[in-house]
């Protein structure tokens, strides 16, 4: 097994098989994803290939993506208290954490989706740390989302845990654009990061959410203890789900958490992440999500916009703060990068 | 006065990571007047902090001082 790090020298530019002449053929001009043992190729470069991959997933971006860049900006409409065991998670009510329970009125929830709405973004995600929707969950939902709708122009997409078929269908005849449900790591990791229930739970809910018609969004943490094949492994299943688009975020150890203890990810292997996820999907919508603030700090983000990244989080997320929404946006147009517009994703 | 993100005395201990995260990506979690773990609402462009005991605190006080 491999740890995380890009220090395992293997690759070397230029010789017959390279991973990134491979690549180079094999997803940038026929835009088929590489394979697990491709992907973990990748991961096992040596550092002083960052650039060189970083640059391919970038092409990749624009050739099968285009030029734009989404922007989205996320809610928590009901925060702490829950009653699953995600070691990753400050809202767990398991964990000693210092997170109480809050919700969210339907004034202050319509009035987030104005403030994201100014930034340019398309999509207004609403989170609530719940299991599953209960059913005064769904009616909050549904009187949001319908006030949000009739007031401020911009996608509405929910992230509300594991659903049955009967909230899903009724999600999708609200009007909800988008789902979000993170399988969060490789499937053989999962039993590490979440003991209450399962992949393969989080898996079917992913099911009946593309077969409604809403649109599938579902990524993972990086830099939960996970090894390099194990992260491979997680790449390609979530090319399988064939999702439309990968939130990537990167651990934040948090107090009172069982993962407090762990490292924040080094910004090298964040990045090389970046890189081989891009490489794998070279057709999905790849965002920037939590923890990149710490992993990666004001350049790194760059160099992720830069290197397969195609979609950014701005403003705040759940529990943690994010950079101003401002810095994200002068960053887009320093890196003359198009934020993509409401009418080209309806 | 305690820390807002450990919640500890701030005359007491390395505070130094503590300070890292508030500046980085951390709204406040304890009262710095009485350590209560406070209700703390994070949006898109702001948090709302509120002690039972203390009351409220913005982000857009916060970044006035």
């Amino acid at each position: 097994m491999t740890t995380a790090s890009t220090d395992t020298a293997t690759g070397t530019a230029g010789e017959p098989g390279d991973i990134l002449a491979v690549a180079r053929e094999q997803v940038l001009e026929r835009g088929e994803g590489l394979s697990e043992a491709q992907v973990l190729e990748v991961l096992q470069l040596p550092a002083e290939r960052l650039t060189e991959a970083l640059a391919l997933a970038h092409e990749v971006r624009v050739r099968w993506c285009g030029p734009d860049i989404e922007v989205e900006g996320i809610v928590s409409l009901k925060t702490g208290g829950c009653p699953e065991d995600c070691h990753f998670c400050s809202q767990s009510g398991l964990f000693d954490s210092p997170v109480r329970a809050a919700w969210l009125d339907k004034d202050r929830l319509v009035e987030a989706a104005k403030q994201t709405a100014k930034t340019g973004a398309t999509e207004f995600c609403i989170v609530a740390a719940v299991r599953g929707p209960d059913e005064k969950l769904m009616e909050q939902i549904r009187v949001g989302v319908a006030a949000i709708r009739a007031e401020v122009d911009i996608n509405v997409a929910c992230s509300l845990g594991m659903l049955t078929q009967e909230q899903v269908d009724r999600l999708a005849a609200m009007g909800v654009h988008r789902y979000n449900h993170n399988l969060e790591t490789a499937r053989s990791h999962f039993p590490e990061v979440v003991t209450t229930h399962t992949w393969e739970e989080r898996w079917e809910t992913l099911q009946m959410v593309r077969a409604a018609g809403m649109e599938v969004c579902c990524g993972g943490i990086i830099g939960m203890g996970e090894t390099l094949e194990q992260r491979a492994e997680f790449a390609v299943q979530l090319a399988e789900l064939e999702p439309d688009e990968v939130p990537m975020n990167f651990l934040i150890p948090n107090p009172g958490t069982p993962f407090a203890h762990l490292d924040v990810p080094q910004g090298p292997d964040a990045l090389m992440t970046i890189a081989a996820f891009r490489l794998a999907m070279p057709k999905t919508v790849l965002r920037f999500a939590g923890g990149r603030e710490l992993t990666l700090g004001d350049l790194g983000a760059e160099q992720g916009m830069l290197g397969g990244v195609n979609a950014i989080i701005v403003g705040n997320y759940l529990t943690n703060l994010g950079r101003p929404a401002e810095q994200d946006l002068e960053m887009l147009e320093t890196l003359k990068m198009p934020i993509k517009a409401l009418n080209d994703t309806l | 006065m305690f820390c807002s993100f450990c919640g500890g005395e701030t005359a007491s201990g390395d505070h130094e990571h503590c300070r890292s995260r508030l500046s980085l990506i951390d709204p406040p979690r304890y009262c710095a007047e009485c350590a209560r773990r406070m209700v703390v609402q994070v949006d898109p462009m702001g948090w709302t902090a509120r002690c039972s005991r203390h009351g409220e605190r913005t982000s857009a006080e916060a970044a006035q001082r």
